[in-house]
């Protein structure tokens, strides 16, 4: 039991982490393209983000895994764990965008005058000036969404991937027990557990100005 | 030497009209003082000689440079990005809210322009940040953040920045305006300091008695337009337009 659970916790953790690599900076590129002085650009990104915010994930994981079949008969044979992937960071990039987005609207534009005058370019002034302001406003929102990712990669049982959760039900069906349930319920909290103390570490590194 | 020439400049806020013709020009060494009501236009006029502003019209040079050049309508066109890139070293400005960068420490917010825009040698730039820091009186203060400090001490450590990009004008927008009076007069202090080393500098205030003492020149600007300027103990002290001296009786309680 603790062996097909071990291999299902590996397979959440991969989409946890693989989910926050791609999401956390691609989450950047929709913010720039939703503020955009560019009209159509602007609009498509911000029809995208309503579209990741109201759908079920678990219906977008869907899509990604069958329309390729569906629309163009391609063999998906291969697809399933990059259909999870990129359903999770296509979902969760939405979501930071409009975190990340929060937090430059917040600045004060005398931050961004006073770069000016000083001289900085546009690309120096975003990562020098407002990028490591924004982090820091935006850390708590982060925290909120990354905790919800670790219990949402559950929603991979959708597409019969033998993360944590569909291993559990499996394993508990078979031996009619509340154990793994238990030993799941551990799994997540522990993890989110982990997950709330890295950031309150980072949270307390970036408590040296105000 | 003409450090700063505007010439008949033209702004206009969609359809509202904040500077209307005006021209000042500044002269090496000397201070100018502009005051005037809020909604004058006073502010815009520095903010546009900063370039924070486009004008719609007329003609501004940094010490003979153009910054814009006109048509036959006196419309403005702003030269190329690296010209202007050139030009924006010959000045700096002093905000009212200061805008110092808080998570920078004073002495960073101080060399890190002149290192990283100006590309200047490090050892030279932190010998010129602790003199600069010296001269505001907070050497101690090198490595404290910017919210750990008063008012008049955070400005004083946006005025040692701005200096540390060795401007040859220096532009002051209402830099007293957010402070008490005790903090006030401390930074006034520096600042009287710069005008008797024959630093060249523009000052928006609403300081009579600090402008009178100051400046080489008062400009009084209302409705956008330059109702009165010259030497300060005539234009504060003995004004010769009626809405100057009934500007100044509101400063009279």
């Amino acid at each position: 039991m603790l062996g097909l659970m071990g291999q299902g916790m590996l397979k959440t953790c991969a989409i946890f982490i693989l989910t926050l690599i791609g999401s956390i900076p691609f989450g950047m590129v929709v913010c720039r393209l939703r503020k955009s002085s560019f009209a159509p650009v602007r609009y498509i990104t911000k029809f995208y983000i309503s579209v990741m915010r109201g759908t079920p994930l678990m219906l977008q994981l869907l899509v990604w895994y069958f329309a390729p079949y569906y629309l163009f008969r391609m063999n998906i044979a291969d697809w399933r764990f990059p259909a999870i992937i990129v359903g999770f960071v296509m979902n969760y990039a939405a979501y930071f965008a409009e975190i990340y987005r929060g937090g430059v609207d917040s600045m004060p534009v005398g931050q961004y005058e006073a770069a000016e005058i000083l001289g900085y370019s546009k690309m120096q002034t975003f990562f020098k000036i407002i990028m490591p302001q924004v982090a820091k406003r935006v850390l708590p929102a982060v925290t909120n969404e990354t905790i919800t990712l670790v219990k949402d990669t559950s929603l991979a049982f959708t597409l019969a991937y033998q993360e944590l959760f569909s291993v559990t039900k499996q394993v508990a069906a078979t031996g009619t027990s509340m154990v793994p349930f238990a030993v799941a319920a551990l799994f997540y909290y522990v993890a989110n557990y982990v997950v709330a103390f890295v950031m309150e570490k980072i949270e307390k590194k970036l408590d040296y100005y105000k | 030497m003409k450090v700063l020439e505007m010439q008949n400049i033209g702004k206009s806020f969609n359809d509202l009209e904040v500077l209307r013709d005006i021209s000042l020009e500044v002269d090496h060494g000397e201070v100018v003082s502009i005051i005037g009501p809020s909604g004058s236009g006073k502010s815009t006029l520095l903010r546009c000689a900063t370039f924070l502003e486009k004008v719609d019209f007329g003609k501004i040079k940094y010490l003979g440079k153009p910054a814009t050049m006109v048509n036959d309508e006196n419309r403005a066109m702003y030269v190329g990005s690296s010209q202007l890139a050139e030009i924006k070293n010959y000045f700096s400005l002093v905000f009212q809210n200061f805008n110092l960068f808080p998570h920078y420490s004073v002495i960073k917010n101080i060399t890190e322009a002149p290192l990283s825009v100006q590309h200047r040698d490090k050892e030279e730039v932190m010998e010129d940040a602790h003199k600069l820091l010296r001269k505001m009186g907070l050497e101690a203060k090198a490595n404290a953040y910017p919210y750990q400090l008063s008012g008049g001490q955070q400005q004083r450590v946006a005025i040692a920045r701005a200096l540390a990009m060795k401007p040859e004008i220096l532009f002051f927008d209402e830099p007293t305006s957010a402070l008490d009076p005790e903090l006030t007069a401390e930074v006034l202090k520096v600042i009287r300091q710069l005008a008797d080393e024959k630093m060249t500098m523009v000052i928006v205030t609403h300081e009579m008695p600090f402008a009178r003492a100051v400046s080489d020149r008062v400009i009084f600007i209302d409705g956008g337009v330059i109702v009165e300027q010259g030497d300060p103990e005539i234009v504060l002290g003995n004004p010769q337009q009626a809405r100057t001296r009934q500007f100044l009786q509101t400063y009279q309680r």
